[in-house]
């Protein structure tokens, strides 16, 4: 195995705990706005790595300039989708979770 | 590597189709439908049809996605009548059963490692003007279909204006939301630009006039939908014009050779790619309007709020 695979492999390892992280997070977290910061942060984080993994390994400077391009449109529409969300909930009267532990 | 893959697909499928009709709630059916479809897109290009992988993420996933949940604006939650669905199922099941065997049936019949027409159209695509297989057999081999197919997405876009006519002009109030105003700077060049790549494309590649049609429709949606643009009018001389546009070019395109001595939907070689070409462009704006026409403005208000949550 080269190092660039080497390499490769840690930056998918990583993306994937990532993003099973933040699907944990949409699991067990309290209340919608807590849900948003598992699901548009960690997720995006998550697949960037993914995404900077297979770019190592892709043969060509196109193919790892697409995957770039893939996550940057993921980032752009999760983050207006997040702020959207957020104030739908917030404007049908979805109370945020004030840090009390559940009974 | 690949069989975990196409594994995963071929369970995770069926469980989700089954999740759809089986969930209660249609706001949770309609996102199991746009994962359904996601993963169903995935599954044709597993299948090594990336032609039908593009609609079905831009139509089967993308579009019908915004117009399902649109829809359910428009729409009262309802607990389901649960007593009259068992009494249905037995009947369910057996005419699932049935048409399961059948399908079965008719895929096993099928006869193994058979090419199809595949080496014909590989035979002959030197003369359709264009190099890729899928498009030779829309746009010239088959050409009479695609045109026919036009002729029907036109009667459907008349019939959906004709359930619901109403249409709304962008408001201005609304388009003032910094929000929603970059989320339409950011998205729409974008989407132009994919459109115009996906009509290019078609020429040597997947791609052609459905898929920049559904793109372009998808650029409309995000427009409609962050008030910069109303629900197109049928009163509108525009609108009318994008839709006829594909159907009379291409019309105009498949009689002309009658004139010069040749029959109908003979391109004449030299030709046959600028002609494509130009239809396919033609085809993408009346395609696009098609379909922005499926989609209805926001529900009129409602004179006592429900029980919305």
């Amino acid at each position: 195995m080269s190092p660039l695979e080497l390499l490769s492999a840690a930056f998918l390892f990583a993306g994937a705990a990532f993003c099973l992280a933040g699907t944990v997070g949409v699991l067990r977290f309290p209340d919608v706005y807590c849900r948003l910061h598992a699901l548009t942060k960690v997720d995006n984080l998550g697949l960037g790595l993914v995404v900077v993994g297979l770019a190592l390994r892709s043969s060509s400077w196109a193919t790892a300039l697409k995957l770039l391009l893939v996550w940057l449109f993921v980032l752009i529409s999760s983050a207006f989708t997040c702020q959207l969300i957020a104030r739908a909930a917030l404007r049908r009267g979805a109370v945020p979770w004030g840090g009390r532990r559940e009974p | 590597m690949d069989g975990l893959l196409d594994g995963c697909l071929a369970l995770c499928l069926p469980l989700l189709a089954y999740l759809v009709l089986r969930t209660e709630s249609l706001s949770q059916a309609v996102v199991l439908f746009v994962a359904f479809g996601l993963l169903s897109a995935l599954g044709w290009a597993r299948l090594e049809a990336p032609d039908i992988a593009l609609v079905e993420a831009a139509v089967g996933t993308g579009l019908t996605g915004a117009l399902l949940m649109h829809t359910l604006s428009w729409t009262e939650e309802t607990p389901p009548d649960v007593r009259a669905r068992a009494r249905r199922r037995p009947w369910a099941l057996l005419a699932m059963a049935a048409l399961t065997l059948l399908l079965g049936w008719a895929v096993l019949a099928l006869p193994a490692d058979s090419p199809g027409l595949g080496l014909e159209v590989d035979a002959r695509r030197e003369d359709s003007g264009v190099k890729h297989p899928v498009t030779a057999v829309l746009l010239n081999f088959r050409g009479y279909d695609t045109l026919l197919e036009i002729a029907v997405l036109l009667v459907a876009a008349l019939g959906a204006r004709a359930v619901n006519p109403r249409s709304e002009r962008a408001s201005s109030e609304a388009a003032k939301d910094p929000l929603t105003g970059e989320l339409f700077r950011m998205m729409t060049p974008a989407l132009l630009l994919v459109a115009g790549y996906l009509v290019w494309v078609g020429d040597h590649g997947p791609g052609g006039a459905f898929q920049a049609g559904a793109i372009l429709a998808g650029g409309g949606v995000v427009a409609i939908l962050t008030s910069r643009m109303g629900t197109p009018r049928m009163s509108s001389l525009r609108v009318r014009w994008a839709l006829l546009t594909g159907p009379l070019l291409f019309i105009g395109v498949a009689v002309a050779p009658l004139f010069s001595g040749g029959r109908l939907l003979e391109f004449p070689e030299k030709y046959a790619g600028t002609l494509i070409f130009i239809v396919e462009m033609a085809l993408t704006v009346t395609i696009a309007m098609v379909l922005l026409m499926f989609f209805p403005g926001t529900r009129p208000p409602r004179t006592g709020r429900g029980s919305a949550r």
